[in-house]
């Protein structure tokens, strides 16, 4: 039992972690500082993971969808959908409750509609979710009719720069998020379910597992995580930004999932991991950042790491790694 | 009648992995102009030996001769440059690629290095037609059936090599007049000279085609004979060391013993798929379909399954009628399904055998129920146990156990919802024997727990064995049901026959 819980605190992700916060530490000594201001946390790591929380979500939602051999490319626009929505209607006078429970069924409405083109219409998941990533920028723009919507509604600003327990509201969203989501995959038998989807849809069909019931709910839970990511960013800036809440952020969020060891191909996926991968993401970041090296170093670094990690996790390196002691035994004879 | 020339001959060969000895000081000899089955069960030692033969594999002892020279092929391509070819039970050619050039693949006729078209089809349908194979040479490999897939295989091997053709497994996947037609394929190459190794599950096949055989067992060599002077029952003696009584065919299922009907389909059908059907369903019974492949026999079970939906007619269980628009409703209604491509429909490769086993029953129980790891382990170990599955351990991807086994598993799941009816679409394809008796075996004793099921097959010995009742399947249409003594081969064979009796007329 020990073993087990020590081997998988060496897996190649939390590697890839201790090495990246090692090398901010080095490049800038103050990173692991943390002081406690104004009843609330600040510092460098808090930053990491105030700033990775949107992908961090999105990431949950994108861990299951590509357990089903699935992907989701919409989720940056579904952002984008939910921010201006839920902006639009406090500025319209609604209280930001129902602001808040719209702009979720509007998350939940797009994965609904992502779900049905992939479980009924059985369209490739690339292409089926392009649909909304296209379009889905302009249906934000046409909820803030072509304008950046600013709002001062307190609750909507708080989810994204309030704090709890010292904590950021991100953080503690994305981490509830995580916690809750792997509750209800590992406590009841989704996950397994999900990996039979993802391994094999058709025998899961022959097993008697409702397959397209599971894909179109995978789709919605993803749908769900992006339009609560989307708020968090409209609340951290104080407005609807139709064209660039949560640009390219679909990309980071199938990169922390794949950093996180779930493959493209369907099957095993673990929640925790792709958060991990999330967090991986942000530490180059905010690294880079603040370190003060020009950010233009921020892409390339984080594709030299990328290319590390996929390595460690490649076939070819567990063949390597096994091959290894096998080759003693064979000696010592 | 002089002794033939031996053309291919091992001597002592052992072949070590690790401290595993897979091949102990096994010979054998192939005489030109022979076909020599090699036996054995799965994990005998059949696949290591003829990767030594050809190249594939380097033998730690001993030595491989061709024509009184000693040889030591480094890799497949020397052997085959040597006069070994081999043809593979999945083939293993280009799909995308049309016929021609997959005959001729890397030795392509070329002119100042341009590719002949021209010559290369008009080699290849004169190649072909000495095989009987009449197909456009220009078209897609993968556009036609596997048995000519297979023909071109063959076409191709003889075309390289020329001395030694090995043949593993290759009737896996073909149906009877496939067979058949494979069969005097290989009594031609026999004529012309060419020492045949012949791999194959199918004992019947062994012995319509080979002169001689080879048994292994556990990497040992149990005997070479001729096959005059053999019976069936000592072959299988010498696979398994053991007697086995699936090989005396009785109809142990008297029909009368069946209980009371659990189900019937009323004119249950789907148009281009299988003409409406009537058949009651007793407890207790199992219900034997025979048929040609595309004869009908797969549809219906996807029908009665639920993964097609029928268009008409009505199923009635236990008096009330039952809705089978999808599997999760046969699920619901204690059906079972093992269906016929198991890499394709049966099995969740990458999960473990554990899981494998479960899933069934979880997909039964819904979302919210989920089976905790004690009773997963409890239920896997239960059915592992009963159906002698043979795993090192339970969670181990399936994908790496062998074929019977795997078999095994997806028939565990089934039995793991305590189902009332169970339907096996060729539930013994391509496994070895000893799953093949566990599997019959099983079957049996299911019909004695009082469950019904409907078994399809394409052999018709094993149909017999089992069944309460057949039913012959021909042109997607149910045309005969056979009772008690007419449950024969010959009469199950005049029955899918009879077809082709009227098309003469």
């Amino acid at each position: 039992m020990k073993t087990r819980v020590l081997s998988r605190l060496i897996s190649p992700q939390t590697m890839a972690l201790a090495a990246v916060l090692l090398v901010n530490w080095i490049l800038f000594p103050g990173f692991f500082d943390i002081e406690w201001k104004d009843g609330r946390l600040f510092g460098s790591l808090i930053d990491v993971l105030n700033r990775g929380a949107p992908v961090a979500i999105l990431a949950i939602g994108m861990t299951a969808v590509i357990a089903t051999k699935g992907v989701d490319l919409s989720v940056g626009a579904v952002m984008a959908i939910a921010g201006a929505t839920a902006a639009t209607m406090v500025e319209a006078g609604w209280p930001a409750h129902t602001a808040v429970a719209v702009a979720l069924l509007a998350g939940l409405a797009c994965g609904l509609w992502n779900g049905v083109l992939v479980a009924l219409l059985d369209i490739q998941p690339i292409i089926a979710t392009l649909v909304i990533m296209v379009a889905g920028r302009g249906i934000a723009q046409l909820i803030t009719e072509g304008s950046i919507v600013t709002f001062s509604d307190p609750t909507l600003i708080f989810i994204g720069t309030g704090s709890f327990l010292g904590l950021p509201m991100p953080v503690v969203i994305a981490a509830t998020l995580a916690v809750l989501a792997t509750l209800l995959v590992r406590r009841t038998a989704l996950g397994l379910l999900v990996e039979a989807v993802g391994v094999n849809r058709s025998a899961a069909r022959y097993a008697g597992i409702s397959a397209n019931v599971l894909l179109l709910a995978v789709y919605v839970f993803c749908g769900f995580c992006a339009a609560i990511a989307g708020m968090i960013v409209a609340g951290d800036i104080r407005g609807a930004d139709a064209n660039n809440a949560g640009l390219w952020l679909e990309l980071d969020a199938i990169l922390a999932v794949v950093i996180g060891g779930t493959s493209l191909l369907g099957g095993r996926f673990s929640i925790l991991m792709s958060v991990l991968g999330a967090v991986i993401i942000q530490a180059m970041n905010t690294g880079i950042l603040v370190s003060g090296f020009p950010p233009e170093f921020n892409l390339v670094v984080k594709s030299g790491v990328i290319i590390l990690i996929l390595v460690l996790q490649s076939p070819l390196s567990a063949t390597l790694f096994l091959r290894a002691p096998k080759a003693k035994t064979g000696a010592s004879k | 009648m002089t002794e033939p020339a031996t053309v291919l001959q091992a001597r002592g060969v052992v072949k070590v992995f690790g401290q595993h000895r897979a091949l102990d000081d096994v010979s054998i000899d192939l005489r030109a102009g022979e076909v020599h089955a090699l036996l054995g069960e799965n994990g005998a030692g059949k696949s290591t030996l003829i990767k030594i033969l050809t190249g594939a594999y380097q033998a730690t002892e001993g030595e491989v001769l061709l024509e009184g020279q000693p040889v030591r092929f480094a890799d497949p391509l020397q052997a085959q440059a040597a006069g070994i070819g081999t043809v593979y039970q999945e083939v293993n050619l280009l799909p995308n690629r049309s016929v021609a050039e997959n005959l001729f693949l890397g030795h392509q006729p070329t002119r100042f290095g341009f590719v002949q078209k021209k010559v290369i089809y008009a080699k290849a349908r004169a190649v072909l037609a000495t095989y009987g194979l009449d197909v456009d040479v220009r078209a897609e490999l993968g556009s036609y059936s596997v048995a000519v897939q297979q023909i071109v295989a063959i076409a191709r091997a003889v075309e390289l090599s020329g001395k030694v053709l090995v043949l593993d497994e290759p009737t896996a996947s073909l149906d009877r007049n496939e067979v058949d037609r494979l069969f005097d394929i290989i009594r031609q190459l026999k004529a012309r000279g060419l020492a045949i190794i012949f791999i194959t599950h199918f004992l019947d096949q062994v012995f319509a085609i080979s002169d001689r055989m080879t048994v292994l067992r556990n990497g040992k060599l149990i005997g070479t004979s001729s096959l005059k002077d053999v019976s069936p029952t000592d072959v299988v003696r010498m696979m398994l060391g053991k007697d086995l009584e699936i090989l005396h065919p009785v109809s142990t299922a008297a029909e009368g013993a069946s209980g009371p009907v659990m189900l019937s389909f009323d004119g249950f059908g789907k148009p281009g798929k299988v003409a409406p059907v009537t058949l009651d369903i007793h407890r207790g019974e199992v219900v034997g379909v025979a048929g040609l492949l595309g004869s009908g026999r797969t549809e219906l079970a996807r029908l009665m399954f639920g993964v097609d939906t029928a268009e008409s007619g009505k199923v009635t269980m236990n008096g009330k009628e039952i809705s089978l628009r999808s599997p999760v409703q046969a699920v619901q209604a204690g059906f079972g399904f093992c269906p016929e491509d198991r890499k394709a429909d049966g099995i969740f490769g990458d999960l473990s055998v554990r899981e494998n086993l479960i899933i069934a029953l979880q997909a039964k129980l819904g979302w919210f129920k989920a089976l905790n790891r004690d009773e997963q382990l409890e239920i896997a170990g239960r059915y592992a146990e009963a159906l002698d599955i043979r795993a090192a351990n339970h969670d181990m991807p399936i994908k790496l156990l062998s074929g019977g086994n795997q078999q095994k598993v997806i028939l565990g799941r089934w039995l793991a919802i305590d189902p009332n009816f169970l339907i096996l679409d060729e539930p013994t394809r391509g496994i070895d024997v000893g799953a093949h008796a566990e599997i019959v075996r099983t079957i049996n004793r299911l019909r004695e727990d009082g469950l019904g099921l409907l078994v399809i097959s394409s052999e018709l010995d094993e149909i017999v064995a089992y069944s309460s009742r057949v039913v012959v399947m021909r042109d997607r249409q149910m045309v005969a049901e056979l009772h008690g003594q007419d449950i024969s081969p010959k009469i199950i064979v005049q029955a899918i026959a009879a077809q082709h009796q009227e098309a003469a007329e």
